[in-house]
């Protein structure tokens, strides 16, 4: 087999070490949602939302996160399909699995949100929450304290198609122009053409979302979410713009949605949408840098993580009764009733 | 004494200058307005924003997140209700998230009737407040609690909603802030923002100095024992002079409790003057249909019934639309000093 230094795609070129690694972290994010998906079936969990068919976009997006707690580092206003960018966060797959198998000792919830609901301070996610693109009106506010810290910490948000109809789509682009008080929002779009069911050319008819942007003089790109490589030189150019210029941009990537929306939905593979990994391992075969057996051997260990994970999981304890009002409160050395934290109704 | 919004806004200064305030921020909130309240004027971190309450609601959020300290203003909450699901999250999202984060977020927004403003700056909104798990709301009726509950929301590191009754907003205070000169007309010179230009105008703070209401600590500022009356914001001074008109009259004397919190409430003030008269009368002006009042008077009849000499009465605003423009729609629409004292009166003498 020859092999190659570099993997082109188009113009755009990334290094084979490169490829090979989204390959892996790609790989594995679908291994894990596909076992959730089955986890949802089984009743080893309860319901399943994700992102098989953005793992290209996702990988690339996690690996340019400038990772850590405060507004030195990136924030992430992620929705509920950005698996993969936690895991090419190199946070472990198990942390997602305690989600979907409801364990107390998922650290995104204790078992309370649905999967892919992450929340974790010390990486600067803050929750996702199910209202679609409240994400984009709360993303100014990390920004603004960014900005005003210094440093090249950028706010990342992230959001659907269809949910960019939500006025808070245009909150996002207006309080990140504010003359004089550009904030450094990367605001991404994923692109599936769907909501639910709704097709998005039943419903706008812009030619891409993020021309929207050019009213408030936000640059933007359109990306095939389908091609790392693309994506990954997007991405690029787009945090670039945001660390130095500490203004907004803006990404729309072309993603596919490979297991429909949900599990409400049966979840079931689609055939008719492309599949980033399959395409970016016909790419990496034909340049000579992913044998068959390679290819083989990445599927089989990231299923055996993920198996694994699952019976990890499976082992741990579920909330118990005396958890429901956990969290509710911070301690708080000015309330008389509830100093500590929330204890039910006052007594 | 300083008005209840001059008391806000010295606690804002307090809060800006020794309890680490990074933003106050809303609409004509910053220069050269200062809150068409007068809220914020001359605050260091004060900032206009856009005219966009959820845009409001969730950029303080998202500095709350990534550490710092803010105090949003909604202008009149009859304009907050877009914002309730940004609300939820920020109640919820401690809970949801397994404690990750702490969202240190104060809201402040003028509330209820009494200014004459018609249908969209009229609304209460305490009860629809008390719905959001994870919010600790307030709502001060004089100038002292407003500096002493403002401190508090401040510094407790969960959201709190200060609700700013409107009609006592240019109230004075019968009591000093420590620290406030005594001369109200010297405090206006120096605090109040000059009408016309004022681009150099400069606010000369007082030397002002901590005092906390603490969060869920009722005011019991009458006591007496032929009932319990239990109120907050513009209905408290109400049953206040209610309460001194039939003790001058007819020599009934009243517990008057000051809520101050919504929630959490201080269930054991009220629990234990309601043990002591036997009889409880709940005032509000937020619509009855469905309203917290009724959520009080549902703990009252669970846990107190049998301790009750006659039936625990609820006085809240009527279940309409809105309040009108004209004074026979307000008169009639939200609890006015006679329908309290004719309710007090009634209640205290109904045979056991
Ligand atoms: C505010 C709000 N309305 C409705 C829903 C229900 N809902 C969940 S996902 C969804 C579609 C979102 O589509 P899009 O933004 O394109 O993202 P996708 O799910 O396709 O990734 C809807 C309507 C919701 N979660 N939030």
């Amino acid at each position: 087999m020859t092999t190659v230094a570099e993997v082109h795609s188009g113009k755009e070129a990334l290094s084979a070490e490169q490829c090979l690694a989204i390959h892996r972290v790609m790989v594995r994010a679908r291994a894990m949602e596909e076992r959730m998906i089955q986890m949802s079936k089984s009743g080893e969990g309860y319901f399943w939302i994700g992102g098989p068919g953005e793992e290209a976009f996702n990988t690339c997006l996690g690996l340019h996160i400038k990772k850590g707690c405060g507004p030195d580092y990136d924030f992430l206003h992620l929705h509920y399909r950005n698996a993969a960018t936690l895991l090419a966060m190199q946070l472990p797959m198990l942390d997602a699995v305690r989600q979907a198998a409801l364990r107390v000792t998922d650290p995104h919830s204790m078992g309370r949100n649905f999967v892919g609901h992450y929340a974790l301070r010390q990486y600067n996610i803050v929750p996702v929450s199910s209202p679609v693109e409240t994400q984009y009106a709360i993303a100014p506010g990390t920004a603004i304290v960014q900005k005003r810290h210094g440093g090249d910490g950028v706010t990342v948000v992230v959001g659907g198609d269809a949910g960019s109809s939500e006025g808070d789509f245009a909150t996002c682009m207006i309080w990140s122009t504010r003359p004089g008080q550009e904030l450094p929002v990367l605001m991404i779009v994923m692109n599936n053409q769907w909501g639910i069911s709704t097709p998005m050319r039943s419903q706008h008819s812009e030619r891409h979302i993020v021309d929207r942007g050019e009213a408030f003089g936000i640059p933007a790109e359109t990306v095939d979410g389908n091609d790392p490589i693309a994506s990954w030189h997007a991405l690029r150019r787009a945090f670039q713009w945001c660390r130095r210029k500490r203004h907004p941009f803006m990404l729309e990537a072309s993603v596919s949605r490979l297991h429909g929306h949900s599990s409400s939905s049966g979840a079931v593979r689609v055939r008719d949408e492309p599949d980033c990994i399959a395409l970016f391992e016909g790419k990496l075969q034909s340049a000579g840098l992913l044998a068959q057996d390679a290819i083989d051997d990445a599927w089989e260990g990231a299923r055996e993580e993920a198996a694994a994970a699952v019976e990890q999981a499976l082992r741990e304890p579920e909330p118990a009764a005396g958890d429901v009002y956990r969290h509710t409160y911070a301690p708080s050395g000015v309330d008389a009733v509830y100093p500590d934290d929330y204890t039910g109704l006052p007594e | 004494m300083a008005t209840l919004v001059q008391a806000v806004r010295m606690a804002l200064h307090y809060g800006e200058t020794y309890l680490g305030v990074t933003d106050i921020l809303g609409e004509d909130v910053g220069p050269p307005l200062g809150g068409v309240f007068t809220a914020t004027q001359g605050l260091a971190t004060a900032w206009n924003t856009p005219l966009d309450e959820r845009g409001i609601i969730g950029a303080a959020m998202g500095i709350a997140y990534a550490g710092g300290r803010p105090v949003a203003e909604i202008q009149f909450c009859d304009y907050g209700f877009n914002t309730i699901d940004l609300l939820k999250i920020a109640g919820n999202q401690r809970w949801a998230g397994a404690g990750n984060y702490e969202l240190p977020l104060v809201v402040m927004t003028p509330s209820g009737s009494g200014i004459r403003g018609s249908l969209y700056h009229s609304h209460s909104f305490e009860s629809w407040a008390s719905r959001l798990a994870g919010w600790k709301i307030v709502m001060p009726s004089n100038a002292l609690d407003a500096y002493g509950l403002m401190l508090s929301a401040i510094l407790d590191p969960n959201p709190v909603l200060v609700l700013l009754p409107k009609a006592l907003l240019r109230v004075h205070g019968e009591q000093l802030i420590p620290g406030e000169p005594a001369d109200q007309e010297y405090l206006k010179q120096l605090i109040d923002a000059p009408l016309g230009d004022r681009s150099n105008w400069q606010p000369r703070w007082p030397d002002l100095d901590e005092y906390l209401v603490p969060i869920g600590q009722a005011n019991r500022v009458r006591e007496g024992t032929a009932a319990t009356v239990v109120s907050y914001g513009r209905t408290l001074p109400l049953c206040v002079q209610a309460a001194d008109a039939l003790a001058a009259a007819h020599g009934l004397t009243f517990d008057v409790i000051d809520l101050r919190s919504i929630f959490p409430y201080d269930w054991s003030a009220l629990s234990q003057s309601v043990l002591k008269t036997g009889r409880v009368l709940l005032v509000n002006e937020d619509t009855e249909v469905t309203n917290f009042g009724e959520h009080l008077l549902r703990r009252v009849i669970d846990e107190h019934f049998y301790e009750l000499e006659v039936r625990p009465r609820v006085l809240q605003g009527r279940h309409l639309p809105g309040i009108g423009l004209h004074q026979t729609y307000e008169r009639n629409s939200v609890p006015q000093l006679a329908h309290i004292q004719a309710t007090l009166q009634a209640l205290a003498t109904e045979e056991a």
